[in-house]
């Protein structure tokens, strides 16, 4: 169980092209962090320098009590114990399964013993004489996590590993891979752009936005809870309205809304999710008693479990987007009624 | 393991690789300057200099001429046309490719005396060569979107405006690319000019050499054929660099219908037959015929045996000295960016520019004064062979180490394996086939050698080429076809296990 600690990290390919600018992040022991960012975020590199494969020009990072990198220090990628996923699992494919799993064990003995072990783990007992071209997309990428944990690494990195994979199977393999990774209790970083995945994989959500982490938590908290609203815009949909606020109570266009902190200055942004926001008939007083504002519906997208109906409320120039479970009675044309329910976060600054 | 500096393990043999092919450059020059640069300057500036400069480039000229009709017309009718048994043609087209110079050389000669000089060089050296024009201005033509011919005809061409307007132009880096090939091709043959008498540069130096005891005339002979065949490389890589940006967007171009020939098939197809004809029947049917003319009892099979054996010993050794250099050269082309990994693919690549005949003397030259032991023993010989193939084979190299992903050094290192110990589990085993197949090229090349051959094989051996070069040389046809025949033979076994490694 060993934690990693990553402080000031810097990394530029030119005096212009600075990718990583003095990044921190630590991912406690056991934990599986998720490192979310748009493409050209600077994670790839993040995950490269954490390896070893680039050296970092600034900062440290730590697995444990171990330095790995930092001044006047650059550990071999073959000295720091960490293992990588790649993406589409880059199995040799010169190598049956269980020598791919087998590769980075050093203990000769123990070879054969701790392949078998490891693709047990992941499920695939018993494929240890086939090629890896002889294996599905999902199955090449739990051999690639089974080959990455076989040498007890202090740290597993993946890379984007469920990209290659189409929707049907991802959850499965990202499920049977998060279960490894717990059974093993080996910490984790997780690369990727796909915020669903990252919600729901992860224990920790880094958002990175260029070369800084803009906000790490529990996903819940980064979904809920987004330190900007450039953050709630990547993490998920997100309703960004003008706001005048007083203490505890925002007034917008959609009517007042309660915070869930005071503000600190008065002029600001309100950032809702569209599931706060309550689709009602026209002129009603919605269930809970609160305001109800009048709009037209503008268009309606269904997607099977939920549908998207965009609105435009009175006195509001932006449209507005709210999630309505099911099949939606609206219309484009027709007039609705709108609420806001819950607490909402608040940004000094106009959206 | 993008960029990032090789480790030492690999750059210093590859190092090594380098010097050994700028050897014979820089000790040619040394060798031409030794009597002062006055000396050199008076040998480059006498008339007959001028005259083996003025034949080498006619001659180069003329087949470069006569290779730019015959490739391009071969490779429309073969891609553009409905012309009958398309393919069969297309395959027929490079077969040439195969032949060596001096045994095109050895048929015409044999079969039609009178064309000894500048017409039977220009005709064997054309016929050999013209594939170098063929298969490049075939790919383009390949590559060239039919939409671009569609909207000129409709914007009011005729076909022959579209094809003069618009296909030509699409066409010309490949040919001028193709024909530089050919002007190297022409300078550096030393087989077919030396046999049908046409004294050009190289016959020139060789000549000089064997004829007299102070070999500075030679070495400055060659530093001026060096010169020109490097410029002809330059020029050609930068042809190359060219075409590559003039192909962009053309990956998933529809088919082109093929042109009917209607009343043209007839000549279409007589073309086509003379040129393969000429080029491919002609040499072997030669072959054939000087080969039942001979008596049995004249054969000396013991000595055929034995110089097949030689021929094999030393092109095998060769082109296993020659992909041991490759390897690291190759590993540090495909895998490290950076000046020195570019100084040293170049360094590599020198061999494509120096001809045999040069490469040879001044190994002799460095021999003679450093390493006297190996003059004229086996190892010298393997060396020149090193040095002139190891372009073939770092290309090959380096097109195996590309195929597999980098990702996976990658993951190797992250599981606890040295570099050295990743190199020797995963990038090589991986790249194994197409190394494989590179050191199986060399050895064909190894085994066509003709000049360097003659000038550094140790004292009474013999190889098929220069067997064959020696009889044909005094006119003996009959004695000279069974090496011809055995030297096909052998080299077609390679080269049919190349055919099946590439489909």
């Amino acid at each position: 169980m060993t934690e990693l600690r990553i402080e000031g990290l810097t990394k530029a390919y030119g005096p212009d092209a600075t990718v990583l600018d003095g990044l921190d992040l630590t991912v406690p022991a056991g934990s599986l962090a998720a490192v979310l960012g748009p493409s050209g975020c600077g994670k790839t590199t993040l995950l490269r320098v954490i390896a070893g494969f680039l050296r970092a020009d600034a900062g440290t990072v730590t697995v444990g009590d171990r330095l790995l990198a930092g001044p006047g220090t650059h550990v071999p990628p073959e000295r720091r114990r960490i293992g990588i996923v790649p993406q589409e699992g880059a199995l040799f494919p010169h190598l049956s399964v269980a020598r791919n799993v087998a590769f980075g064990v050093a203990d000769r003995a123990a070879r054969r013993r701790r392949a078998a072990a490891m693709l047990d783990l992941v499920g695939l007992a018993g494929y240890g004489d086939r090629m890896p071209h002889e294996l599905s997309g999902g199955q090449q990428q739990r051999v690639a996590l089974a080959r990455a944990l076989a040498p007890e690494p202090a740290l597993v990195l993946l890379d984007e590993p469920f990209n290659a994979l189409d929707s049907a199977l991802r959850a499965g393999v990202r499920a049977d891979i998060r279960a490894a990774l717990r059974a093993t209790g080996a910490t984790a970083v997780l690369v990727t752009h796909d915020q669903q995945e990252a919600l729901s994989t992860a224990d920790l959500v880094a958002v990175v936005r260029d070369g800084r982490i803009a906000q790490c938590g529990p996903p819940h908290e980064v979904y809920t809870r987004p330190a900007d609203p450039w953050v709630a815009g990547f993490v998920g949909d997100a309703v960004l309205l003008p706001a005048h606020a007083a203490a505890g109570t925002a007034t917008t266009a959609l009517g007042s809304v309660e915070l869930r902190t005071p503000a600190a200055v008065p002029e600001g942004t309100v950032i809702l999710r569209p599931e706060q926001l309550r689709l009602t008939e026209p002129g009603g007083t919605g269930d809970t008693g609160g305001t109800v504002h009048g709009a037209t519906v503008t268009d309606v997208r269904y997607y099977g479990h939920d549908a998207m109906v965009t609105v435009v409320a009175d006195g509001v120039d932006t449209p507005v987007d709210i999630r309505v479970a099911g099949h939606s009675p609206f219309r484009p044309g027709d007039r609705a009624g709108v609420q806001v329910t819950g607490r909402a976060g608040f940004h000094p600054g106009r959206p | 393991m993008t960029g990032g500096r090789a480790p030492w393990v690999l750059l210093g043999p590859a190092c090594l690789a380098g010097a050994l092919a700028l050897l014979p450059l820089g000790y040619l020059a040394v060798r031409a300057l030794e009597r002062g640069p006055g000396f050199a300057w008076s040998v480059v500036t006498t008339e007959g200099t001028a005259q083996l400069m003025g034949r080498s480039l006619a001659l180069a000229l003329a087949v470069v001429l006569a290779c730019l009709i015959l490739g391009i017309s071969l490779a429309w009718l073969t891609v553009r046309t409905a012309l009958p048994g398309v393919r069969a043609w297309a395959v027929a087209a490079t077969l040439p490719l195969a032949v060596p110079s001096y045994v095109a050389a050895f048929a015409w000669l044999s079969a039609v005396p009178g064309l000894a000089g500048f017409t039977g060089s220009a005709v064997a050296l054309t016929l050999v060569s013209y594939p170098y024009v063929y298969l490049p201005v075939a790919a383009a033509l390949r590559g060239l979107d039919p939409a671009h011919e569609e909207a000129a005809r409709s914007l009011g061409l005729g076909p022959v405006a579209t094809f003069a307007r618009v296909v030509l132009p699409h066409l010309r880096p490949a040919a001028a690319g193709g024909g530089l090939l050919v002007a190297l091709y022409v300078l550096s043959d030393f087989g077919a000019v030396s046999l049908m008498r046409y004294d050009t540069f190289t016959r020139g130096i060789y000549v000089s050499y064997q004829a007299s005891f102070d070999r500075t005339p030679a070495a400055a002979l060659s530093v001026v054929l060096v010169l020109m065949t490097v410029g002809l490389v330059a020029l050609e890589t930068r042809t190359r660099g060219r075409r590559r940006h003039a192909r962009t967007g053309s990956g998933t171009a529809r088919p082109p219908v093929p042109v009917p020939l209607g009343r043209m098939t007839a000549p279409a197809l007589a073309w086509c037959g003379a040129a393969v004809s000429a080029a491919v029947v002609f040499p072997l049917a030669t072959l054939a015929y000087w080969l039942l003319t001979g008596q049995r009892s004249t054969w000396d099979l013991p000595r055929l045996a034995e110089t097949a054996g030689a021929t094999l010993g030393a092109a095998a050794a060769g082109a296993l000295l020659t992909t041991a250099l490759a390897l690291p050269v190759g590993v540090v082309a495909a895998r490290y960016r950076g000046r020195a990994a570019e100084l040293l693919e170049q360094a590599a690549y020198a061999g494509h520019a120096l001809p045999g005949i040069t490469v040879a003397l001044a190994l002799v030259f460095f021999a003679v004064r450093y390493v006297h032991p190996i003059y004229q023993e086996l190892p010298l010989l393997v060396c020149a062979y090193a040095v002139l193939f190891l372009p073939i084979a770092v290309t090959a190299t380096r097109a195996a180490v590309l195929q597999s992903p980098p990702v996976l050094e990658d993951v190797a290192r992250s599981l606890g394996h040295r570099p050295l110990r990743v190199l020797r589990t995963i990038t090589v085993p991986l790249a194994a086939p197409g190394v494989a197949a590179g050191a199986a090229l060399t050895f064909v090349v190894c085994m066509k050698e003709l000049p360097a051959t003659l000038l550094l094989r140790p004292t009474g051996m013999d190889t098929l080429a220069t067997r064959l070069w020696t009889e044909t040389g005094v006119g003996a046809y009959a004695d000279a076809a069974p090496y011809a025949a055995v030297l096909i033979l052998l080299a077609a076994v390679p080269s049919y296990l190349l055919g099946r490694h590439r489909t």
